[in-house]
């Protein structure tokens, strides 16, 4: 425990500034990957256990773009539509085929892919950790607010994800297509009824979430290292924030996102050790005082 | 006399009959069960075989009393694993620190898990579902975290190193590879057979009735909560008494013990095995230690081939071995009785 240190960056603004664009950083890709199991969640039922792996290739398949093309948005958009392309076939060929099914098939299923996805990256790219590089276009001096440190590439990665939130956010309310989704998670047999293909509507949400996490690895990965299993600790992060947002509101993944991005870059100062922990606790905290969530509407 | 008055007659004494010839069939079982596998040794000198059947008594209690709270009672705990690392961490760190003789420290570790499981039992028994698998598995996180952080007691990430002194007692010599063999052996079986008697009392069918239908459980006036808690208390000892029997195998206790995977791995072998045979989770323990040492010694690829078998269960079969097999027997066996 080094609660000098907290106390001491609390009464600097430098550090603080610092430390809370960190925490939005990691806030806001937590956020992606979490708004896309908390999509899942509420329109299809599932818990999608191997989320982790989309966010995983996402950051794969834009090194590998990046690396052939050298385009940082052509990266990013390999990232997206790759991951996109795998949450379809993925739910298409296998997940449908356990929607009857009890949870624990469901999970077993994930945890299958996620062992067999951490395999096909190993095998692909190989084992040890790789990393993207920051491209050029970022590599500028950061910008210094109230002496704090904030990378102009941070920046980026913040509008992008608080744009991703208010298109969705937007898109569902506002849009014939996000009504059809709400329509569907509400009632499926009332939905196919009325003549709606809900098989589609299934895979166009599996490969929404799979786009979102797959966005989530690419814009992450000029900052993180890349290695096979990286998606894991994502994927349990991911779940502690849907769990403390509420399953199914995405209002919620991204004040939970925050929250937990806040906890993990502030508690690092004091709790050097137990960070994670942390982050438990305060998962424990809300869902013994709020069981569904801060968000997350009562379950019948 | 109508029929069914008839009927109900001659039910009668047999149902009271059953139970206590249950009973002793089941004594007998383990009885000879753990004749055969104390008589192994003489046998078969193999080491490999003998580590192999200790590896089974510590995963196969700790799948087994994970099916008691999944299988019998309709709670997906997510977090079991938590309670085998404690369990190998307490009697780890008892024998380490106070040199007390081995049968003290494990009565002590199962004071200890029956403390920590009511805890955390009475915050997680009264989430439902999915929210009860959540805060199992943040429990156990918890868990994992403070092992990690506390280094003083624990070692770190280190685990605890060092050996954990084993002395003699009662003539066993848990240093002794036969020994320890012949304890776990005696453990396991003991094991099974404790949780066999909880799943065919009168409290294990209720258990069976929560499952089915907590509120009409609730409503014929069984106190629900309690009921629950009860049985995840019982189920955290058997599980912490595999994790102690994991710590004197290894002579220590590791992070990994406590991490999520034991209990992702516990929820697999239940699936492999089938919950709803008493065995099944045995069976599947088997089967996955197996699968385990082959596909390791055969590829670097473990996770492709488990993956792969795991989807086989899961979309393939539906349902585990033992299931599988049960329902075959059962199809057989009235198959010609159809007919005829």
């Amino acid at each position: 425990m080094d609660l000098d240190t907290l106390t001491g960056c609390l009464a600097s603004s430098a550090c603080l500034v610092t430390q809370t664009t960190s925490g939005f950083i990691i806030g806001m890709l937590l956020f992606l990957v979490a708004v896309g199991l908390t999509l899942i969640f509420g329109v299809l039922k599932v818990v999608n256990f191997s989320h982790g792996a989309f966010y995983m290739f996402g950051a794969y398949f834009a090194m590998t773009a990046y690396q052939l093309s050298g385009s940082f948005a052509l990266a990013m958009l390999c990232g997206a539509a790759g991951t996109a392309l795998l949450g379809l076939v993925f739910e298409r060929v296998f997940m449908s085929r356990v929607y009857g099914a009890d949870v624990l098939m469901q999970l077993l299923v994930c945890y299958a892919f996620v062992l067999i996805f951490d395999d096909v990256v190993r095998m692909i790219w190989g084992p040890e950790f790789k990393s993207m590089g920051m491209p050029s276009a970022f590599q500028v001096a950061p910008l210094f607010i109230a002496g704090g440190v904030v990378p102009p590439y941070y920046l980026l990665l913040i509008g992008v994800a608080l744009s991703a939130a208010v298109i969705l956010g937007l898109g569902l309310a506002r849009t014939k297509v996000g009504k059809v989704i709400r329509a569907a998670a509400h009632n499926p047999g009332m939905v196919s009824a009325l003549g709606i293909n809900t098989g589609l509507i299934y895979g166009g949400v599996f490969a929404l979430g799979g786009m979102l996490a797959g966005l989530a690895g690419a814009l992450a990965a000029p900052v993180r290292s890349l290695t096979p299993g990286m998606g894991f600790s994502v994927l349990i992060e991911s779940f502690i924030v849907t769990v403390i947002g509420g399953m199914g509101s995405i209002l919620g993944a991204l004040i939970g996102a925050i929250l937990i991005g806040m906890i993990r870059s502030f508690g690092s100062l004091g709790f050097p050790l137990f960070t994670e922990g942390l982050m438990y606790l305060f998962m424990v905290i809300v869902l013994v005082s709020r069981p569904t969530g801060l968000f997350g509407k009562e379950v019948a | 006399m109508t029929e069914l008055q008839a009927e109900r007659a001659a039910m009668v004494p047999r149902s009271q009959a059953r139970p206590q010839r249950w009973r002793y069939l089941d004594v007998s079982i383990a009885l000879a069960a753990f004749l055969v596998l104390a008589m192994l040794p003489m046998f078969i000198g193999s080491k490999a075989l003998l580590d192999f059947v200790i590896r089974c008594s510590a995963f196969g209690l700790f799948a087994t009393s994970l099916n008691l709270l999944v299988g019998f009672t309709g709670m997906v705990s997510f977090g079991h694993g938590m309670f085998f690392g404690l369990g190998a961490y307490s009697f780890g760190l008892i024998m380490q620190r106070t040199g007390v003789p081995v049968p003290v420290a494990f009565v002590a570790t199962l004071v200890i898990t029956t403390i920590v499981a009511a805890v955390i039992g009475a915050i997680c028994v009264r989430l439902k579902e999915i929210y009860f698998a959540f805060v199992t598995l943040a429990f156990q996180m918890l868990i994992h975290s403070t092992i990690l952080s506390w280094v003083s007691l624990t070692g770190g990430d280190q685990g605890l190193r060092g050996g954990i002194p084993r002395p003699a007692f009662f003539g066993i010599d848990l240093t002794n590879h036969v020994h320890l063999y012949i304890t776990s052996c005696a453990l396991l079986v003991t094991g099974l057979l404790l949780m066999r008697q909880i799943a065919q009392s009168p409290f294990g069918y209720t258990l069976r009735m929560i499952r089915d239908n907590a509120n009409r459980a609730s409503f014929v006036g069984i106190d629900v909560w309690r009921a629950k808690l009860t049985i995840f208390v019982l189920a955290a000892l058997f599980a912490s008494t595999g994790g102690v029997i994991m710590a004197l195998f290894v002579s220590g206790a590791y992070p990994e013990f406590a991490y999520w995977t034991i209990s992702g791995e516990g929820i697999f072998i239940n699936m492999l095995g089938g919950v709803t045979t008493f065995l099944g989770p045995m069976v599947g323990t088997v089967l996955l230690l197996i699968l385990n040492d082959t596909v390791t010694r055969m590829t670097e690829y473990y996770g492709i081939v488990l993956g792969i078998v795991i989807l086989f269960f899961a979309i393939g079969l539906r349902k585990g071995l033992m299931d599988f097999a049960v329902e075959w027997y059962a199809q057989r066996r009235s198959g010609p009785a159809e007919r005829g």
